[in-house]
């Protein structure tokens, strides 16, 4: 029987670096997936709208644990041995596209039409109407809450502890069953959660303000 | 030569017939008002005149361009045409000075020195030479008015359309565009404009035209048109407008 001592501290504090990973992959996996979408919501097809609609309303309804059981499992059906990282990748992925897809749908739509037809007069292309115009506007609108949803992938990747990838919530749960000592486990894996995503609330915060506060203006 | 050429145009928004038939010509160098009640199409001509609004029927031709339905084509009428809306619309995350250079970089290729001249002799153009890194919510009304004008002008437009460019602004900034206007007028460019006006319409367009009930009512000289309008409805629409 072991106590809980910096060892084990350690061992939480190492996990950290498998929260991070995760976290990263889904930001990134799910932004990619989550600009595509939004485009494709804003484009004038009938089609693509439903499609996508379809997809984000599945997916947003979704308990993110089944969502994550369906990609752990789902594909040992055909046969594939699936590593729960890429379970867990996968199904954060998902989930984020879904929800940075409709954040940065809804900050599109914000920008005022006028600007659109503005930057069609004078006879740039949708392309670089987006890029130019429409974009860097609504990526200033969408800062905050895209920041915010960061913090929201940190704390999802916990649940990644149910299909056995030791992130620092397994790592808490390992060295708690170690240990029987679960509130020091559980309150160094606290202390973590908190030591990364304060920063991000706070950043969070402030852009808010800023936008709040500044207009438009980069 | 005809700048612009406009043919029985056609427009509809579901039921609402906003266009009946409206066919307009505009040389080089003139300069023509639109007038009319509110409602009566006066923006929805000019919309569809640089193809903000696609129309039903009828034919459109300005700077040489036939409109189309190609976007591409679509963007080269665009280059020679230049619309100012009443609400600015200005990319508010850009100087006056990127404002301008925007299009003439992005659309025309010019390089960013060659742009950023450009724009700065727009701006003086318009009064506004020392404002070049503002950003539009430093601007009065007034100001950011001129910057879209400069913004349209740095493209070299065959011809400007203008609408209602004034209707926002305080009285005493009112002035300060006109006054752009007019110095425009004097240096020969072509100028379609919407407004609300009169005594400007009066003093600037050469001609003055009444749109009603989406069909050109009456039209002339700007002196006799308003000194001696012919029909009842714009005899009451100048008396409303005046009173
Ligand atoms: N996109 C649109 N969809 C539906 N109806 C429209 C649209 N744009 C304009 N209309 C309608 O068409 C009619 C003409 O509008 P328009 O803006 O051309 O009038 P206007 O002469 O410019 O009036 P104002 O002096 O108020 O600017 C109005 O009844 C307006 O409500
Ligand atoms: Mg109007």
């Amino acid at each position: 029987m072991r106590t809980f001592g910096s060892p084990e501290f350690l061992f939480i504090v190492y996990a950290l670096r498998w929260t991070l990973t995760l976290t990263v992959i889904a930001f990134i996996g799910g932004g990619i997936m989550g600009i595509v979408l939004a485009l494709l919501r804003i484009a004038r097809s009938r089609v693509l709208r439903a499609v996508t609609t379809f997809y984000m309303q599945v997916i947003q309804g979704l308990p993110l644990l089944v969502l994550l059981f369906l990609c752990y499992y789902a594909p040992s059906l055909v046969g594939l041995e699936i590593a729960a990282l890429t379970a867990a990748a996968v199904a954060l992925t998902i989930n984020s596209s879904a929800f940075l897809g409709a954040i940065w749908e809804s900050a599109l739509r914000a920008i005022p039409k006028a600007q659109w037809e503005s930057a069609d007069a004078l006879a740039l292309t949708p392309y670089k109407t987006l890029r130019f115009v429409i974009a860097p506007q609504a990526i200033r609108l969408a800062l905050p809450s895209t920041v915010g949803f960061l913090v929201q992938i940190i704390k999802q990747t916990s649940l990644a502890s149910i299909i056995g990838f030791i992130e620092i919530t397994r790592a808490g749960q390992l060295v708690s069953n170690a240990t029987f000592e679960p509130l020091k486990a559980f309150l160094s894996v606290a202390a973590l959660y908190f030591a990364v995503c304060f920063p991000l609330t706070q950043l969070s915060l402030w852009l808010e303000r800023r936008t709040a506060r500044g207009g438009a203006r980069t | 030569m005809s700048v612009v050429v406009a043919k029985n145009i056609h427009k509809s928004f579901g039921a609402l017939q906003v266009l009946k038939g409206v066919s307009l010509t505009v040389e080089g160098g003139e300069v023509v008002a639109l007038i009319g009640r509110s409602g009566s199409g006066k923006s929805t001509f000019l919309r569809c005149l640089n193809g903000l609004e696609t129309i039903d029927a009828g034919e459109i031709e300005v700077a040489g361009h036939r409109m189309s339905s190609k976007p591409a084509e679509l963007r080269k009428l665009r280059r020679d045409v230049g619309i100012v809306f009443q609400s600015y619309n200005l990319f508010p995350h850009l100087t006056a000075g990127e404002n301008i250079m925007l299009a003439p970089v992005q659309v025309k290729g010019l390089s960013r020195k060659a742009a950023r001249d450009e724009a700065q002799r727009c701006l003086s153009l318009v009064g506004l030479g020392d404002r070049f890194d503002a950003y539009p919510d430093m601007l009065s009304g007034g100001q950011q008015q001129r910057v879209a004008i400069a913004r349209s002008l740095a493209m070299q437009p065959q011809v400007l359309l203008f609408d209602e460019v004034t209707s926002a602004l305080d009285p005493e900034l009112t002035g300060e565009v006109l006054a752009v206007i007019e110095s425009l007028a004097r240096d020969g460019m072509t100028m379609l404009l919407v407004t609300h006006e009169m005594g400007f319409a009066r003093r600037v367009a050469n001609r003055t035209i009444f749109m009603k009930d989406g069909v050109i009512h009456e039209e002339g000289p700007s002196a006799e048109f308003f000194s001696a309008p012919k029909t009842p409805e714009l005899q009451a629409f100048l008396r409303s407008e005046v009173g």
